[in-house]
């Protein structure tokens, strides 16, 4: 049963990457579906990264004081100024594991 | 004029800073598999036979949770529905491949892939053998995904949940966006979008992933009919 759940979904993805790559024709493109699609990065990712840093798994809202906020933050002003993703990445997640452990020690006192 | 197996390598090269997260990232991910009580090879295949990192963890974490099938393949197909976007922006610079080679190229079609591989397409415009960038780019994730799942798998269950490896994901998107920030338009579609998903993370079957980005492209086609 499992197995076959397994393909019937790779199946759907699949076909949610060649869909649109090998059924569609160029032409059906006009110039304000192209400039709309432009925009195609900008409403998903956010879609990925707003829940991921502004939701405990279980989807309630984190408290002002959650690390992930202060680790996104520095992740988006870092990558601003410096335009390099490894240095992106790296900031927020030291910010964030510096944040976590800090509290672990608030707490153990 | 670049060889094929030049533009290859920059494809490569261009998402080589992503493993950074796609590489931890497939190693939770292994882990989590176990520890929800999938057997090793069963948890490989979805990698293989899915391979789409946050919709293959809904979906065993749905069916260990006792949810019917019907229930955890919707949510993989609208979590994974953001590729079909992701395809018709592609298939303008793949529209002359033959079927066969769409066909092939189309399953290496991943987040961070598109990403890279989008702005090398806008900044190539008629370069004849550009796809390649994309098979680089997506190869390159394959092949990572594929061997740290398999390290999850039998590893994982060493690094501590404590550590949150898995803030790493909204990290590279954060990483992959940062340039749109820099444009007004774009900043305000994006914050519609980012606070659809929060708000609506609850809807069923995390249609969240569906809903928010149709939202946000319509607030778009809104700032573009505004700006005329």
């Amino acid at each position: 049963m499992t197995w076959t759940s397994i393909f019937i979904a790779g199946l759907i993805t699949y076909f949610t990457r060649m869909g649109m790559v090998t059924l569609i024709n160029k032409d059906i493109f006009n110039e304000n579906f192209r400039k709309i699609l432009n925009y195609v990065p900008s409403v998903v990712f956010p879609s990925i990264i707003f829940p991921g840093v502004l939701l405990e798994d279980y989807g309630s809202l984190v408290t002002i004081s959650d690390p992930k906020i202060y680790g996104a933050l520095t992740a988006i002003v870092v990558g601003y100024f410096s335009r390099n993703v490894i240095l992106t990445i790296s900031t927020g997640l030291a910010s964030y594991w510096i944040l976590i452990f800090a509290q672990l020690k608030i707490a153990m006192i | 004029m670049l060889s094929k197996f030049q533009i290859f390598k920059i494809g490569f090269f261009d998402v080589a800073p992503h493993l950074l997260s796609v590489i931890p990232f497939g190693i939770i991910f292994g882990a989590i598999g176990i520890e929800l009580g999938f057997d090793p090879i069963m948890t490989y295949a979805t990698s293989l036979i899915i391979f789409g990192g946050a919709s293959q963890i809904v979906f065993l974490q749905l069916l260990s949770g006792g949810a019917s099938s019907l229930i955890a393949i919707t949510s993989v197909g609208i979590i994974n529905s953001r590729h079909l976007l992701y395809g018709a922006v592609l298939s303008e610079y793949l529209n002359k491949l033959s079927s066969i080679k769409k066909l092939f190229i189309s399953y290496f079609i991943v987040d961070q892939g598109f990403a890279v591989s989008n702005i090398y397409f806008k900044k190539n415009k008629g370069q004849n053998f550009s796809h390649y960038h994309l098979l680089g780019s997506g190869i390159t994730l394959w092949l990572c995904w594929q061997i740290s799942t398999i390290i999850g798998i039998y590893l994982g269950s060493i690094v501590p949940e404590s550590l949150g490896l898995k803030f790493a994901i909204p990290l590279t998107f954060i990483a992959i966006i940062i340039n749109e920030l820099r444009k007004l338009d774009h900043l305000m579609v994006m914050i519609v979008s980012g606070l659809a998903a929060t708000f609506f993370y609850n809807a069923p079957l995390k249609s969240y992933i569906l809903i928010s980005p149709l939202i946000g492209l319509f607030s778009a086609y809104l700032i573009i009919k505004f700006k005329k």
